[in-house]
């Protein structure tokens, strides 16, 4: 670290602090978060594989607002990492991304439409979203241990971060191009501040919103063998321990498996957007 | 005479504007005191950088009426449309609707007047995309809180009124310009607001479905009684439906009055110079604006037969002619239905001394014709015979036609 610009200090300081000041804040976040994708990860455990796997086809198939071809993408792609005997490490894996998904959108959308709603909430996030994106991933695990330990909660955490600045950028795009002419429609005819918001630029703003929700997802996979780094369970660690141990087949296997997930919530989330702007 | 029974229609004011002033910039105030002083709007932008856009403006719209705000783009008509619900904050000034001066209300008060008083159409029809024609329509009456069936069913009215019946269902995406500006219109009209703001409603159509549409709303505007701001570019809409006509030049009204007036006593250069390619009614006469006079009646038909031919071409009078088509004079709906009551021959009730012109009677001279009587005009030929009919409609639209084909 430089000794003249001490900013590597600096940081350590901020972190050191906000580990002294909020470790109770998160010992709490870890403990729901850890909760939340055992939840999940036991939820998916407790049903047999293969039913869980056809009832993953009917979700696919009736979100996609009956497609076949994706529910059969669904059926046949799960399938396929359950012979390869993958299926525990890809239940836990689709539990951390949609627990990070959750929450990421959970914080990224009502960021968003404060985002476009105030100015001032625009400009102090802006260079923040920036400074997210650009960091390498790498970096955010740093503090994610300090402040979690090791385990799947700071994975998670990376990752939401990782994940959030398209989330929030794409809402707040997508309400901000919500034609005037709409805008005037609902004050002209006498809507309130929420049911502008509700009825008119949130329903308007969707399908952008949606292209942001894909991005997040798609990004949460991304993350999963870097936060198996910091001991995130499921593919993303078979994937790691495939190169620690030069192990090509099983590090293959492992990344195929992430990438036919990908696809599948990939397919899934576009054709709810595409279905919802024909419509 | 005629001129008092005119102003008695009129004589509930419904809209109020009341020295308005808007100006666009950061700092409206030191512009404000300029424009007290009288100064010019280039004067003021040099000296303050502020945007005055309407400038004192002060007049009335009555009841029932179909006013026409009207001028070139940047003249500040949407920017006063606007101020009229206060979708654009007025600088100064007020605008009272039933006499309330809407400018002093607070969020709620203003909320409740744009529910219940106001509805608005907008040139790009403004639909929302993921809402099925019915809940486009019912969109105001959602937001007013009013139950689903309640609201469904007003809406259906609505729907039914527009003559969309049928597409209930449909997005506004699988709808011609024409169709889905009709669901614009009937948003407005379910919430049974009295007055609706239009704001180049038909401008982004094709001629032809314009001109449909503008029928529509005469007649529709008769039906319902509405009051209608209608801000439009465009002199030959502004002619054929304006009761009156405002036209506006750099945030000031030139003049306010009915398309004759505009047409015959312009009250300054440039309302002349707007107005002028529609002044070549010297060289236009009765035959180039009359209608062909469908149908006629025998003189010995009855009253039922009368009624029933006013019904079916949605005509209020009809021209009575023998089978050589020689001129006999009209018969009035109120007429017919007097002389079917009390059972006497339509003769009875004819009207013989509406006027006629001849053929080559020059457009100049049909206004005052026109302004005087409430009949439909006959053309007559040399001999007597019906030719052709002109109502006020057909006169305007024709000098209008002509200053476009120009």
């Amino acid at each position: 670290m430089s000794d003249i610009l001490p900013v590597g200090e600096a940081a350590e300081a901020v972190v050191e602090w906000i580990n002294e000041t909020f470790g109770w804040l998160l010992d709490w976040i870890t403990m729901a978060m850890d909760t939340l994708v055992s939840g999940f990860q036991d939820g998916m455990a407790a049903v047999p594989p293969l039913l869980l796997i056809a009832i993953f086809a009917v979700i696919a198939w009736v979100l996609t607002r009956k497609n076949v071809k994706i529910a059969l993408l669904t059926l046949f792609g799960l399938l396929f990492i359950y012979l390869l005997d993958l299926w525990p490490e890809a239940i836990l894996t689709l539990a951390l991304v949609l627990t990070s998904t959750f929450v990421t959108l959970a914080i990224a959308i009502p960021l968003g439409i404060l985002a476009s709603r105030y100015a001032s909430v625009n400009m102090v996030l802006r260079p923040v979203l920036d400074l997210m994106q650009t960091m390498p991933s790498f970096v955010y695990l740093i503090p994610a241990v300090i402040f979690f330990g090791l385990g799947n909660v700071p994975g998670m955490i990376a990752t939401i971060i990782f994940a959030m600045p398209p989330a929030i950028r794409l809402t707040n795009l997508g309400i901000r191009q919500v034609p005037t002419e709409l805008i005037e429609v609902s004050e002209a005819f006498g809507a309130t501040g929420w049911q502008k918001l509700v009825k008119v630029q949130l329903p308007v703003a969707l399908p952008t919103i949606m292209a942001g929700v894909n991005q997040c997802i798609m990004l949460a996979l991304s993350m999963t063998v870097i936060a198996a780094m910091i001991g995130a369970a499921g593919l993303g660690l078979n994937v790691l321990m495939g190169i620690q141990r030069v192990d090509i087949g099983g590090g293959f296997e492992a990344g195929l498996c992430i990438v036919i997930i990908a696809i599948i919530l990939d397919r899934i989330t576009q054709n709810v957007i595409s279905t919802g702007q024909t419509k | 005479m005629e001129e008092t029974q005119e102003e008695d229609i009129h004589k509930n004011i419904k809209v109020s504007v009341r020295n308005l002033t808007k100006i666009f910039g950061k700092r409206p105030e030191d512009a404000l005191r300029l424009v007290d002083q009288g100064k010019k709007k280039q004067e003021i932008f040099e000296e303050t950088q502020q945007n005055v856009a309407l400038r004192s403006l002060s007049f009335d719209v009555y009841e029932g009426e179909l006013f026409v705000l009207m001028g070139l783009s940047g003249c500040g008509k949407s920017t006063l449309l606007r101020c009229i619900n206060r979708l654009i904050e007025p600088t100064s000034g007020a605008v009272e609707i039933d006499g309330v001066n809407i400018v002093a209300m607070n969020a709620d008060e203003l909320r409740q007047v744009r529910r219940t008083k106001i509805g608005m159409i907008f040139q790009g029809f403004a639909l929302l995309p993921h809402r099925t024609i019915l809940e486009n329509v019912a969109f105001g009456l959602e937001i007013q809180g009013i139950p689903l069936e309640e609201r469904e069913q007003k809406a259906r009215e609505a729907i039914d009124l527009v003559g969309l019946s049928g597409y209930e269902e449909s997005y506004p995406s699988g709808l011609s310009g024409g169709m889905q500006q009709r669901v614009g219109l009937a948003r407005a009209l379910a919430s049974d607001a009295d007055i609706l703001l239009m704001d180049e409603a038909f401008s982004a159509l094709d001629p032809m479905i314009r001109r449909d549409m503008q029928d529509e709303l005469i007649e529709l505007q008769a039906r319902l009684n509405k009051t209608i701001i209608f801000v439009s570019h465009d002199l030959d809409e502004a002619l054929k439906l304006g009761d009156r006509i405002a036209l506006m030049k750099d945030g000031v009204i030139a003049q306010i009055g009915t398309a004759e007036d505009l047409l015959q006593n312009p009250s300054c250069d440039y309302v002349e110079r707007f107005v002028e390619d529609v002044n070549l009614s010297r060289v236009l006469v009765s035959k180039d604006v009359m209608k062909r006079p469908e149908p006629l009646l025998l003189p010995d038909s009855g009253p039922r037969n009368a009624l029933r031919l006013m019904e079916e071409y949605g005509i209020s009078s009809i021209f009575v002619a023998g089978k050589d088509r020689v001129f006999r004079g009209l018969v009035t709906v109120d007429g017919a239905v007097e002389a079917k009551k009390r059972e006497i021959p339509l003769r009875d009730v004819m009207v013989t001394d509406s006027p006629t012109v001849e053929l080559d009677t020059p457009a100049q001279e049909l206004m005052p014709i026109m302004a005087e009587t409430a009949y439909p005009v006959a053309v007559l030929d040399t001999e007597g015979r019906i030719k052709g009919l002109i109502v006020r409609g057909s006169l305007l639209a024709g000098l209008a036609r002509l200053e476009v084909e120009v």
